[in-house]
């Protein structure tokens, strides 16, 4: 009991504290330094509509490429965890059977799932979304089928090569970059096109393709690690 | 303004979850409180008053009708890192319930604190 309210105390002060720090950052007021440069020149010399597209991909494409490999090392860290552990599995009762109306209604719904994910990803450069969250949504779809059927396995062959893949048409659009007169890692060589139209911004939305296929993929992963440790019957894969 | 409260308020829950509660899903669930309550803070730094999404989809919009594009930039891609630490945190949490055979951390010799 002491402790909860010595803790509430310390907490007070945290939450205090950040409000006497963020007092200084008034909500609503315009603090734009280089978002501002950012707005009026990311249509010019991106080629894309949406400015945070612009700045994920070709101002901070580097920073991306870093974050997908973190989203790689977590994914490989869930499955090297689960294959260690695979030694030590006890038997599973089985999960309780799926409803009727579920199992009909995932069949349905998921091919409209996948369709709306890449949907999203290939249209990050002209509306919210991207690759990161068009791979999730396929990655959800996947869960529903991994939920509604408890049997299902995917193939994880196929991930990988899909996965790998992907990151390296990310990479080697990056080096590509590099050969080119202008000498920089990520850059933009293809015809920027015309503003908001599909075929625009250059490699912009063949990145976001990419990205998309690897988190879905990556997801898929986690998804199918996660699901072994309950249905699979004698560890791992 | 709310929505620096708001994310002030996440933040201090997820702690609060973080420090007292002895149930590791708990501690995690705290864990993903203050991710989110990061997020909105951020995106509400970068919020311009009356301004609209930084997407130049129509032919009137102007760079100066729109809020800052970065921190949106950033929070983007911290929601899908969140999501995968958050998994494997999770599988680490299923390999302590394998091992030890119970989710209190006071039960977890060495977790003790």
């Amino acid at each position: 009991m002491v402790r909860k309210v010595v803790y509430s105390i310390f907490l007070a002060i945290i939450v205090l504290a950040l409000a006497m720090f963020f007092a200084a950052y008034p909500f609503g007021k315009n603090k734009m330094t280089v978002g501002e440069y950012y707005l009026n020149h990311g249509v010019a010399q991106t080629g894309a509509a949406n400015i945070v597209t612009s700045v994920v991909l070709d101002y901070r494409g580097f920073d991306t490429l870093g974050e997908v490999s973190v989203l790689f090392a977590a994914a490989a860290g869930v499955a090297i965890l689960f294959f260690l552990a695979g030694g030590t599995k006890r038997e599973q009762e089985d999960l309780t059977k799926p409803n009727f109306v579920v199992r009909v209604g995932s069949r349905i719904i998921f091919p409209f799932i996948l369709l709306f994910g890449s949907y999203i990803f290939i249209h990050g450069h002209l509306t919210p979304g991207g690759g990161f969250q068009g791979g999730s949504i396929i990655a959800s779809g996947f869960l529903l089928l991994y939920l509604s059927y408890p049997g299902t396995r995917t193939n994880r062959d196929g991930l990988s090569i899909i996965e790998g893949l992907a990151g390296l048409t990310f990479v080697v659009l990056g080096l590509i970059g590099l050969f080119l007169p202008q000498y920089s890692f990520l850059y933009n060589f293809l015809p920027k096109g015309i503003l908001n139209t599909i075929v625009s911004a250059g490699i912009l939305p063949i990145i976001y393709i990419a990205i998309g296929f690897k988190v879905a993929s990556e997801f898929a992963g986690i998804v199918d690690d996660m699901m072994c440790q309950v249905i699979c019957r004698g560890g791992g894969k | 303004m709310i929505y620096y409260v708001g994310s002030f308020l996440l933040i201090a829950l997820g702690l609060y979850a973080v420090i007292i509660k002895k149930n590791l899903i708990k501690i995690l669930i705290g864990l993903d409180l203050i991710a989110s309550g990061v997020n909105l803070l951020i995106i509400s730094i970068g919020y311009v008053k009356g301004g609209t999404a930084p997407i130049f989809s129509r032919a009137g919009l102007k760079a100066s009708m729109m809020v800052d594009p970065i921190p949106q930039a950033l929070t983007l891609t911290a929601i899908v890192i969140d999501a995968s630490e958050m998994a494997l945190a999770v599988a680490f949490v299923v390999l302590l319930y394998k091992h030890y055979g119970t989710l209190d951390i006071k039960k977890i010799r060495s977790l003790k604190w």
